[in-house]
């Protein structure tokens, strides 16, 4: 699965790379770069199983109002809305929930969960949903025939279907009407070696740090740590889906 | 029992053929229109959403998958279970199974984000996947009951036609068993995600396409100034009863399983209280006018060989067909996914905890509309290209 027909190849990997490392030296704070960079695999590596990305979200830190998190999804991705919520398509979205019994109120983003066993993957006919060798579960935008059967499989509501005519689109990622797509956790940046998403940089630069991301193979990742020390849920936990995504305080 | 002879079916005046054709040929045009205007556009002139992905097009294409093999029963009897008053229908058995089959395809096709790429889903399998399983199980169907009606239709090989009808009915308990499994694998959703789903699409497809089998088979005699037997027909709407009673019969199983368990109540509610269209669809399109109403004409002594009744059952089963299929497709989508139980949600940037909204739009029904035009055109013109028809179907004298 490593091989994959919509990986970028080298020179496109290098570019991204490139816009990345060049884009992130003039927002990011320095040390950060040199974190992400310290952190980096050879370019040229293909996807590998000694990885397995994944998140973890602290509700708690989640700020009521804030959408951070979606915006910078959407600029990073080229998801432009169209005043139509219904069709738009939404990658993260925020959510914000009741205890019915306790009253107790809690808000979170929700994006694909990156499952261990997706069951997006088990039901597309061509495999083009597809889960990488590091855990990422993907589009192949080349494969995808636009037949939903994902959208309908996915429990977490996670994909959405190209409605229109995409213009402009990002160099991040390449998209097209009439395929689903979803949450790649920044793939992009992943395999240019930027170990932050999007979404997370947006998080930690508003100052909650509700989100963080690392490699859930690895002990000694900050991740790691954190789900050991702290008690972790998964949503829809009785699927036993085991998602790379887990919530604390939910 | 006295010899058959088959005979293409000429209307009784050409212009009438020819008239009936084009208007067929019509509704295929707008229908194709449609398609284009919606791939053109892209979903998003649809009343389809990232919420209801799967809308109208695909309430019309199970439709006529469920009937096409379902259509497929009478030929069944009489092949393989051996009744000598649904032999002579077997050839218009297998017309009719693959015209419906090619309808809904055509549909479901068509509706794809990306129908160009039809050649990536027959050349890339994913095996686990229940829709790879059914591109080759609709596929197959179209070369297995080709054969069928070949060994039914060509004196030299006729010798096989019991070995090829039971391939044939293996086949579509297959198909259908597949095209249930579609929603019956879908553990996310709580009106999905149920083993009975399979079986229950099984009787679906008989009695849907009994239904269609009836209502065509006496239109075209009607068109072809030919006679059927009141014996015949009788023998057909019984058996129609019957699969109606035991659509019902699942349905009332499935509701009751799903009242059984307390997390499923809420989709329960939903479809059989609340959930003002689909609640509304369910009671009075699918268990009155689907079921009630052509039980009623069917057992009715009043209605007893009236040819009129039995029509009327047909169409009344094949309305509330249509209804249930739109219950489980949009219903089953309309109601919110429990992502987190216990938790009401307040606020969602993507209507989680909310009843999604539908409404279908003209293009969508027009495209399904053309499913069904097809399926008709490729019996019109099959059976005036082959003998399809027996001369007469009266009944026999003992």
């Amino acid at each position: 699965m490593s091989n994959k027909g919509d990986q970028p190849t080298m020179e496109r990997r290098n570019f991204i790379g490139g816009t990345i490392a060049a884009a992130g030296a003039v927002t990011l704070a320095p040390g950060v770069i040199l974190q992400a960079v310290a952190a980096n695999k050879a370019e040229t590596e293909a996807a590998s199983s000694e990885n397995r990305w994944g998140m973890v979200i602290d509700t708690n830190k989640c700020a009521d109002g804030c959408t951070a998190c979606v915006d910078a999804c959407s600029d990073e991705h080229g998801l432009e809305g169209h005043g139509r919520p219904q069709t738009d398509a939404v990658w993260i979205r925020t959510v914000k929930l009741k205890d019915t019994q306790t009253g107790h109120i809690s808000r979170l983003p929700l994006m694909c969960q990156h499952c261990e066993h997706p069951p997006c993957v088990d039901v597309c006919p061509t495999t083009a949903s597809f889960k990488r060798a590091d855990g990422l579960v993907l589009v192949d935008r080349h494969r995808c025939i636009g037949c939903r059967y994902c959208m309908m499989a996915c429990p977490y509501k996670a994909r959405s279907f190209v409605h229109e005519v995409i213009t402009d689109q990002s160099v991040n990622a390449p998209r097209g009407k009439g395929c689903v797509e979803s949450c790649t956790l920044c793939v992009h940046r992943i395999d240019a070696g930027v170990m932050q998403t999007a979404c997370q940089e947006a998080c930690t630069k508003e100052g909650h740090g509700a989100i963080l991301f690392g490699d859930l193979k690895d002990p000694n990742s900050e991740i790691s740590q954190a789900l050991k020390k702290y008690d972790s849920t998964q949503i829809r936990a009785d699927l036993e889906l085991n998602t790379g995504v887990r919530y604390f305080n939910l | 029992m006295t010899k058959m002879y088959y005979r293409e079916l000429y209307c009784g005046s050409p212009v009438r053929f020819w008239l009936g054709l084009a208007l067929l040929g019509s509704f295929i045009a707008v229908g194709l229109g449609a398609a284009f205007y919606m791939e053109h556009n892209g979903h998003w002139v649809t009343g389809m959403t990232n919420q209801i992905v799967w809308g109208l097009p695909h309430v019309f294409a199970i439709f006529l998958i469920v009937a096409a093999s379902g259509a497929l029963n009478v030929a069944s009897i009489g092949s393989v279970f051996g009744g000598p008053l649904y032999k002579p229908l077997g050839r218009f058995s297998g017309l009719l199974a693959i015209g419906l089959l090619a309808g809904g395809l055509m549909v479901l096709v068509l509706d794809l984000g990306r129908p160009d790429r039809l050649i990536v889903a027959m050349t890339q399998y994913n095996f686990k996947s229940i829709f790879a399983w059914n591109v080759i199980l609709y596929s197959g169907f179209f070369a297995i009951v080709g054969v069928y009606l070949w060994t039914m239709m060509d004196r030299t090989v006729n010798k096989f036609s019991r070995p090829a009808g039971f391939a044939a009915f293996f086949w579509r308990i297959a198909l259908t068993t597949g095209t249930g499994s579609i929603f019956g694998f879908l553990v996310a959703r709580e009106a999905y995600d149920a083993a009975i789903m399979a079986p229950m699409f099984v009787i679906m497809s008989f009695s849907y396409g009994l239904a269609f089998f009836i209502i065509t088979l006496i239109a075209a005699y009607m068109w072809g100034d030919r006679e059927i037997g009141d014996y015949r027909l009788a023998k057909l709407k019984n058996l129609l009863g019957v699969f109606v009673g035991a659509v019902l019969y699942f349905t009332l199983v499935y509701n009751l399983t799903n009242l059984y368990a307390t997390q499923h109540h809420g989709v329960e509610r939903f479809i059989l209280l609340d959930g003002g269209i689909y609640t509304q669809m369910f009671w009075i399109g699918q268990v009155l006018i689907g079921s009630i109403v052509p039980l009623f004409l069917i057992y009715s002594p009043a209605f007893n060989k009236s040819r009129w009744a039995i029509a009327a059952a047909s169409i009344a089963v094949l309305i509330g067909g249509f209804f249930q299929i739109y219950v489980i497709v949009i219903g089953g989508q309309a109601y919110p996914m429990s992502l987190f139980p216990g938790k009401e949600v307040l606020e969602s940037g993507f209507f989680d905890g909310a009843v999604a909204s539908y409404t279908p739009t003209f293009p969508e029904a027009a495209l399904g509309v053309a499913g069904i035009a097809v399926a008709l055109a490729m019996v019109a013109v099959g059976a005036r290209l082959f003998k399809v028809f027996p001369e007469t179907l009266e009944d026999p004298a003992n």
